[in-house]
C-alpha cells in the first residue's frame, strides 16, 4: 500500500520555476498561460499509518515557512483546483529515482521503519486557454522526456510496476553460432545490438568452433563490449588505407602539407603516441595506459587529466546524458593509479543554433535550446554536487550539431606520486563499490559505436541514464581514505561496458572469476548478462588482498557506502563468470583482448576547391561588423553558463573564468593552486575550431594546439611542463571521406605536438556522430578538442586579459596573414572558403617562450590571444574587461597578406598572435625579451572608455564606446 | 589556553570541508573531520570540541530541499548533544549549505525547541549563481553593535563569493524579522561596494531585507550564505591581478575571531 503526499507553495510565495515555465511556454509559441502551479508528489510505499505519513509530510517533506502538504490514501484521487488542468509526470519503472535514497534516510531518521520505497512525481497545474492535448504537447516539449518519464492522468501512477518486478529465474542462454552462415551472423549482430561486423563475428565463430560449443549470450555480449569502437578504438588501432588528392599550395597559403598515400597500421601509434614517445619528456609519469594521463606536479604529487565525451546519450536525454557524462569522467581520475582527488572540471559543448526554427528540425531531434538547457544543467548538478570547480570551457554552435550535440567533459585530479600505479595480484578479491546495479545503460558502449537515427530513442532507451552525484561523492570520500591507508592494490571505474570492461581490463594479465548473483542490485529481475554489462553509474572495482578486505569493507560500511566482494583474480588466463553455481561465461583473456581481427578501412581526403575571398567591397568603417562578431554565438559571453557552475569550490581557483574590472571579461585559461601549502599551480585551457576542419583538418589540429597553448601562455603559464589531450569527435569512419579527414587531423596533432615540444598524455575518440532520418544523414563537422594543462611554479605571477592602466603600450606579437578561411568574419558574410589559418610551429613556439619569460619577469600587465574574430575582437574584449579604452593603428600591425585591407587585418584569425599590454617603463625590457619574435607596437591604452582603431589610410575604421561593445557581446546569450 | 578544537562535520555531499578546515587551522585551531555516523553512534563525542563547523556542499544531494535531510538528522539524532553544546557557550558556524542546515534544524535564529522560524529557498533568478558580492556588516538598528562573536571588528563592507541555488532568506513572519533586527542578529546584508542596499543584482537571490547571514540571540551560533573560507588569501580575490594583494582575505578574520574567542 502507499500514501500520496503532495507538497505545494503556500499562497503568495514566489516560485521562480513556475514563473520561468510560464515564460518558456510563451517563448515556445504556445501562447500565454495565466498561472502554473508546481507540486512535488511523493508516494510512500510500505506499511505505515496515516499519522506516520502525516508526520513525514509535516517534518520532512515540507518547508513549513513556505510550503504546505495534503495527504491521500491509496483509494483517493487528489482533487484538481477548479479552472486548472493537471499534468502528472513520473519516472518510468526501472529509471533511477534521484531522491529516493535520501528521502528514505530522512524517514528512518524520524524513527519510522515501515516505508520500503519512495517514488516521486511532479504535478503541473495549468490555468490557461489551452486544451489538455495542447498541454500534453507543452509537456512533451518542456516538462519531461518520454525516454525516462511518462505523463499519467491523476488517478494513474503504475506504482505496481515499481514494486512488483518479476523475479529472475535462471536459464542459461546460448546463441546458435557454430553453423551460422554470413547472413545469419550479420543478423545476430544487429538483432543483439552488438555492432560487430561480419569479420568480427567470423572470428568469434572460429574461436567457438575450436571449443566445439556455442557461446552463451553473456560471452557474446562481453566480446561485443570489449571489441566495441568505444572500448577498443578499432578505427584508431586498425589498418587504414589512406589516399589524398589535390594537396597543392593554394593562393595565399604559407605552407603545403602532404601526408601522401600510405597504409597506416595503427593511427594512434603512428601519430599521437609517437609524438609523446619521441619527445621523451621526463615529467610524463604514465601516458596512454591508465584511465587518465599522469604528469609530475611537484616533488610529492602528480596530476592527471582526462577528457571524455557523452554525445549520443546527451542527444536523446540532454540532462541525464550530460549528467552521467561528467559523472563518468570524474571517475577516470578517481580510477587512475590508486585514485586521484578530482580538483577541476572542464566542459566544452557544441549545439545546434539556439534560434533554429522548429520546422527545420529533423524528426526525432530535440530542439537545440532544449538540448543546451538540459546539458548545461546536467553538468551543473553533477559537478557542483561533487564539489569540483568547473573553471574552463567553451560553447559553440553549428547547424550540423542539431540531432547530434557534442558534450565534452574533463577532470583534473591530484594524487601522491607513490600512489600513481596499480597492480592486481593473484588471489586479490574483486570488490565492487558505490552504487547498485540496475538495468540502466545496457548497451551504452555498443550504442555509442553506431550512428544515431530517428529511431534511436526507441531502440536504445536503455542506454540513457540519470546520475546520482551524492553516491559518487560518498564513494570518493571513502576511496581516498582507503587509498591513503593502502587497503587496495588496484582500482578502475565502471564506465562503458560496466563490470564487463572493468573486470575484464583489470584481470587482463591474470584471469578473473566473478559470481554475478553477489552483485548488489537496485531491484530484482536482472538476468546474469544484464548484471554483467549494465552501465549503472557510480560504481568502481577494486582489487583487494584477502588480508585487507575486512578493514576495507568496514571503512566503507562506516560511511554508508556499499562495498561487496564479487569474485577474485586468479591465474587462469580466463574470464569466468558464474551465476548461482553455473558457469555462464568462460573466455580466454587473450582472445577477449587480442582476438579481434584488425579492421581495415579506406580513407580519402581531397582538398576542397573554394574561392579565396568573398566579393565584398572594402568599407571605411567596420564598427558594425565588430558588433556583429561580438554578438556571434561562438564569441558572445558565456556568463549565463559559467555562473551556474561553482568555479571556486575547494578555494583554489586563482584565475577565474571571468575576469576584469566587473568580473565579466573572458579569461583565456583558468589557474588553480591545488595545495594549500604551496604556490605551485596549474593552468588549464582548450582549443577547438571545427570550422577550420571544413577546409583542412590538418591545419585545424595545428590551430587547436596553437590556441590551447597560447591561452596557457596568456595566463602566465609556459610550455616548460605542459601536456595536451586529444578528443576526436567525428562522423562515421566507415565512410572514406570522414576517415580521411580524421587521418589528416591526427597528423596535424603529431606535427604540432613535436613542433611545440608538448606531449599528448591521454585522449579519446567518439566516432559515428551522425544523425540519419529516412535516407538523409547529417554528419557533425569533424571536431577536435585539444585540452592543455601546464604546471606553473608560482601562481602569484599569473596575468589576466583585462587592460590594467591608461598610458600603457599595446603590442601585437606574431604576424597577421590573410587567413580568414573558417573565420567568424566570413561566417557573418555567409562566405565559405578562404585560406585556413596555418601555424609556423617554430616561430609560434619562439613567441610563446618569449612571452612566458616576459610575463615571468613582470613585464606584462595584460595579455590576450587573437582567436575567434581576430585582432578586433581581442582588443574589444581586453578593453571592456578592463574598463579602459584603446587607440590602435592598423598600419603598425605586422601584416603579410596580399591584399591590404582593413577588414582582413581586423578579422583575420591567423594563429600564434597575442595582444600585450606593457607599461611604458618596461618597453625596452619587453622588446628585448621578445627579440626572437615579430612584434608590433600598435597603440596604447587610454582612460576614455572608447575603442578607436585607425585604418591603413589613417582614418578611424572602428570607433565605438565600450558600453556598446560590451552590450553586443553580452546580450546574445544573456539567458537561454 | 590550548588551541580550540574544531569539529568539521562530514557526511554525504559536504564538499567545502577541506578549505574550511584549512581556514581554522590557519587561524590557529586544531581540526578534526568527523563523519556524522561517528557522532550518532557515539564513537566520538561532540562535547570534546569547542567549535562545530558545518561547511558548504549538497548534503544528501539537497534532495527534498537544500540542507533538509541533514537538518532532520541533526534534530532527530543529535538534539541533546547540540543543545548541550550551545548551552555550554560553544560556537557553531554554518556556511552556505551549513547555514541552510542550521536554519532548517531550528538552530538559527534559534529557540529552545529548535523550531524552524526562517528558511532559505530558491534564488529569485531561478538558477545557481557563483559570483562575488559585497556584505554590509552588523546593521539595521542594532542595539549591541558586536552581537556576533564571529564578526567582531570587521570593516563595514567586506567582499566574499557566493555559490548557491537556494539562498533567498525568508523569515517565518514579521515578528521574527523584527526580533532579528531588535536583537542585532542580522550579521550580514548584501550591498554594493559603498555599502548601499539594493535590488538584484546587489541582492543576488532576493533575500528579505537583503539578509545574507544571521546569528542566534547569544551571538555564538552563526550562519551565512557567502563563503568566507574562499577568501582567506588575496590570490582568491577575483581582481588581484588588477588591484594587488593584501595580507589577508576578507574571510579570514571570521575564523580568527572564533579561535581567539577561546583565548
Amino acid at each position: 500500500m502507499y500514501w500520496r503526499i503532495e507538497v505545494e507553495y503556500k499562497e503568495g510565495v514566489y516560485d521562480p520555476f513556475s514563473e520561468g515555465l510560464k515564460e518558456e511556454i510563451r517563448d515556445s509559441g504556445f501562447g500565454d498561460v495565466e498561472d502554473v502551479r508546481i507540486k512535488s508528489v511523493y508516494f510512500l510505499i510500505g506499511t505505515l499509518s496515516a499519522a506516520q505519513a502525516g508526520r513525514i509530510g509535516e517534518e520532512l517533506l515540507i518547508d513549513s515557512v513556505i510550503q504546505e502538504y495534503s495527504i491521500y490514501g491509496e483509494d483517493k484521487t487528489p482533487p484538481v483546483t477548479p479552472g486548472y488542468t493537471a499534468i502528472q509526470v513520473l519516472y518510468k519503472p526501472g529509471v533511477m529515482e534521484p531522491v529516493e535514497d535520501s528521502t528514505l534516510k530522512g524517514i528512518r531518521d524520524l524513527g519510522i521503519t515501515g516505508v520500503s520505497s519512495v517514488r516521486t512525481a511532479k504535478k503541473f497545474l495549468f490555468k490557461s486557454g489551452l486544451s489538455r492535448p495542447e498541454l500534453l504537447k507543452v509537456a512533451e516539449k518542456l516538462l519531461y522526456n518520454k525516454l525516462i518519464q511518462i505523463v499519467l492522468p491523476e488517478e494513474e501512477h503504475h506504482l505496481h510496476d515499481f514494486s512488483g518486478l518479476p523475479d529472475y529465474k535462471f536459464n542459461l542462454k546460448t546463441v546458435e553460432l557454430l553453423n551460422a552462415g554470413g547472413k545469419e551472423l550479420t543478423r545476430l549482430s544487429s538483432q543483439g545490438q552488438l555492432y560487430l561486423n561480419l569479420e568480427e563475428m567470423k572470428a568469434i565463430q572460429a574461436y567457438f568452433k575450436k571449443l566445439k560449443r556455442n557461446p552463451t549470450d553473456c560471452e557474446l555480449e562481453t566480446l561485443a563490449q570489449t571489441w566495441s569502437e568505444h572500448c577498443g578504438h578499432k578505427t584508431f588501432r586498425g589498418i587504414i588505407d589512406y589516399k589524398e588528392r589535390s594537396v597543392v599550395k593554394g593562393a595565399g597559403e604559407r605552407f603545403v602539407k602532404k601526408i601522401g598515400n600510405k597504409v597506416i597500421y595503427n593511427l594512434l601509434k603512428s601519430t599521437i603516441m609517437k609524438a609523446t614517445d619521441e619527445l621523451k619528456k621526463p615529467y610524463c609519469v604514465s601516458v596512454f595506459k591508465d584511465n587518465s594521463g599522469i604528469i609530475k606536479f611537484d616533488e610529492k604529487f602528480n596530476v592527471c587529466f582526462k577528457v571524455e565525451t557523452h554525445n549520443h546519450p546527451s542527444a536523446l536525454e540532454p540532462y541525464g546524458g550530460a549528467n552521467t557524462g561528467i559523472g563518468g569522467v570524474i571517475r577516470d581520475p578517481m580510477g587512475t593509479g590508486l585514485g586521484a582527488k578530482p580538483i577541476l572540471n572542464t566542459d566544452v559543448f557544441c549545439f545546434g543554433p539556439l534560434d533554429a526554427a522548429n520546422s527545420s528540425l529533423p524528426v526525432g531531434a530535440l530542439h537545440p535550446r532544449r538540448v543546451a538547457k538540459g546539458v548545461v544543467s546536467g553538468v551543473r548538478d553533477y559537478g557542483n554536487r561533487m564539489g569540483i570547480p568547473t573553471a574552463n570551457g567553451a560553447v559553440l554552435f553549428d547547424e550540423r550539431f542539431i540531432g547530434n550535440p557534442l558534450v565534452y567533459c574533463g577532470t583534473v585530479g591530484i594524487l601522491p606520486k607513490e600512489r600513481s600505479f596499480k597492480r592486481v595480484r593473484e588471489g586479490d578479491l574483486v570488490v565492487v563499490v558505490g552504487g547498485r546495479t540496475g538495468r540502466d545503460g545496457i548497451h551504452g558502449a555498443t550504442f555509442s559505436s553506431g550512428e544515431l537515427t530517428h529511431e534511436s530513442e526507441t531502440v536504445s532507451s536503455g542506454a540513457v541514464q540519470i546520475g546520482n552525484a551524492i553516491t559518487e561523492k560518498k564513494m570518493l570520500d571513502c576511496l581516498l581514505k582507503c587509498r591513503d591507508a593502502g587497503l587496495y592494490g588496484a582500482i578502475t571505474d565502471c564506465g562503458a561496458g560496466g563490470l564487463s570492461s572493468a573486470v575484464g581490463e583489470m584481470g587482463q594479465g591474470l584471469g578473473a572469476r566473478v559470481f554475478l548473483e553477489r552483485v548488489p542490485l537496485k531491484y530484482h529481475g536482472l538476468t546474469y548478462t544484464e548484471i554483467w554489462i549494465s552501465e549503472a553509474q557510480e560504481r568502481m572495482v577494486l582489487a583487494v588482498s584477502k588480508e585487507k578486505a575486512g578493514e576495507l569493507l568496514g571503512a566503507f560500511a562506516k560511511e554508508d557506502v556499499e562495498a561487496t566482494v564479487i569474485g577474485e583474480f586468479a591465474k587462469t588466463g580466463k574470464l569466468e563468470l558464474f551465476y548461482q553455481d553455473s558457469l555462464v561465461c568462460s573466455l580466454d583473456m587473450d582472445f577477449l583482448h587480442d582476438g579481434g581481427p584488425k579492421i581495415a578501412k579506406k580513407a580519402f581526403w581531397a582538398k576542397p576547391k573554394v574561392l579565396a575571398r568573398p566579393k565584398n567591397k572594402p568599407k571605411k568603417d567596420y564598427t558594425k561588423e565588430l558588433l556583429k562578431l561580438l554578438g556571434h554565438p561562438n564569441i558572445a559571453s558565456k556568463e549565463w553558463v559559467i555562473r551556474q557552475y561553482d568555479h571556486e569550490v575547494q578555494g583554489a581557483t586563482v584565475i577565474k573564468p571571468l575576469v576584469g574590472e566587473a568580473c565579466d571579461g573572458p579569461s583565456d585559461a583558468c589557474v588553480v593552486k591545488p595545495r594549500f601549502d604551496s604556490l605551485r599551480g596549474l593552468a588549464v585551457s582548450n582549443g577547438i575550431n571545427f570550422k577550420y576542419g571544413d577546409l583542412d583538418p590538418y591545419w585545424m589540429a595545428a590551430s587547436c594546439v596553437d590556441e590551447a597553448l597560447r591561452q596557457i601562455v596568456c595566463v602566465g603559464g609556459s610550455l616548460k611542463q605542459a601536456a595536451i589531450l586529444d578528443n576526436f569527435c567525428w562522423g562515421n569512419p566507415d565512410k572514406a571521406d570522414r576517415l580521411g579527414s580524421l587521418v589528416r587531423a591526427a597528423f596535424g596533432c603529431y606535427d604540432a605536438s613535436k613542433g611545440f615540444g608538448v606531449p599528448f598524455i591521454s585522449g579519446k575518440d567518439s566516432l559515428y556522430n551522425e544523425f540519419s532520418v529516412n535516407k538523409k544523414t547529417i554528419s557533425i563537422p569533424g571536431t577536435l578538442l585539444i585540452s592543455a594543462i601546464a604546471v606553473m611554479d608560482d601562481v602569484s605571477g599569473a596575468v589576466t586579459m583585462d587592460l590594467k592602466s591608461p598610458e600603457s603600450l599595446l603590442y601585437i606579437v606574431g604576424e597577421t596573414f590573410e587567413e580568414l578561411g573558417g573565420s567568424h568574419y566570413f561566417d557573418i558574410l555567409k562566405f565559405k572558403g578562404g585560406v585556413v589559418p596555418q601555424v609556423d610551429f617554430k616561430k609560434s613556439k619562439a613567441s610563446m617562450d618569449g612571452l612566458s619569460s616576459a610575463v615571468a619577469k613582470g613585464l606584462v600587465r595584460s595579455v590576450h590571444d587573437c582567436s575567434e574574430g581576430g585582432l578586433a575582437v581581442a582588443l574589444a574584449e581586453m578593453s571592456f574587461a578592463g574598463g579602459l579604452g584603446a587607440n590602435i593603428f592598423l598600419s603598425d600591425v605586422p601584416y603579410r597578406g596580399r591584399q591590404k585591407r582593413d577588414d582582413l587585418l581586423l578579422f583575420s584569425e591567423s594563429n600564434s598572435r597575442f595582444i600585450v599590454e606593457v607599461q611604458r617603463s618596461c618597453q625596452k625590457a619587453f622588446e628585448r625579451a621578445m627579440k626572437r619574435s615579430c612584434i608590433g607596437l600598435i597603440g596604447c591604452v587610454i582612460a576614455s572608455k572608447e575603442l578607436k582603431v585607425f585604418g591603413l589610410d589613417g582614418d578611424a575604421c572602428i570607433s565605438e564606446s565600450m558600453a556598446n561593445l560590451k552590450e553586443a557581446w553580452q546580450k546574445t546569450l544573456r539567458s537561454i | 589556553m590550548a588551541k580550540p578544537k574544531v569539529l568539521i562535520l562530514k557526511t554525504a555531499g559536504i564538499n567545502c570541508d577541506r578549505e574550511t578546515a584549512f581556514a581554522f587551522e590557519s587561524a590557529g585551531a586544531d581540526i578534526d573531520l568527523v563523519h556524522i555516523n561517528e557522532l550518532v553512534s557515539g564513537g566520538r563525542a561532540l562535547s570534546a570540541y569547542q567549535i562545530l563547523a558545518i561547511s558548504g556542499g549538497f548534503t544528501y544531494g539537497d534532495d527534498i530541499a537544500a540542507g533538509k535531510v541533514l537538518a532532520n538528522e541533526l534534530k532527530c539524532k543529535l538534539f541533546g548533544e547540540l543543545k548541550k553544546f550551545t548551552g555550554d557557550g560553544k560556537l557553531i558556524i554554518g556556511i552556505c549549505n551549513g547555514f541552510q542546515v542550521l536554519v532548517k534544524a531550528g538552530l538559527l535564529p534559534g529557540n529552545d525547541e529548535f523550531r524552524q522560524e526562517a528558511t532559505l529557498v530558491n534564488n529569485d533568478c531561478g538558477v545557481f549563481q557563483d559570483k562575488w558580492i559585497h556584505l554590509k556588516c552588523q546593521v539595521s538598528g542594532v542595539k549591541c553593535q558586536d552581537k556576533c562573536v564571529w564578526t567582531k571588528g570587521l570593516p563595514e563592507v567586506i567582499y566574499l563569493p557566493i555559490a548557491h541555488g537556494e539562498g533567498k532568506f525568508i523569515p517565518k513572519s514579521e515578528e521574527v524579522l523584527q526580533r532579528l533586527k531588535d536583537n542585532g542578529q542580522i550579521v550580514f546584508q548584501y550591498c554594493d561596494a559603498r555599502g548601499q542596499l539594493g535590488d538584484y543584482p546587489v541582492n543576488p537571490n532576493g533575500s528579505v531585507d537583503s539578509i545574507a547571514g544571521i546569528c542566534d540571540a547569544s551571538g555564538r551560533v552563526f550562519g551565512l550564505m557567502p563563503h568566507p573560507e574562499r577568501h582567506l588569501i588575496s590570490l582568491q580575490h577575483p581582481r588581484w591581478t588588477r588591484e594587488g594583494c593584501k595580507r589577508h582575505g576578507d574571510g579570514f578574520p571570521i575564523f580568527l575571531n572564533a579561535v581567539n574567542y577561546f583565548k
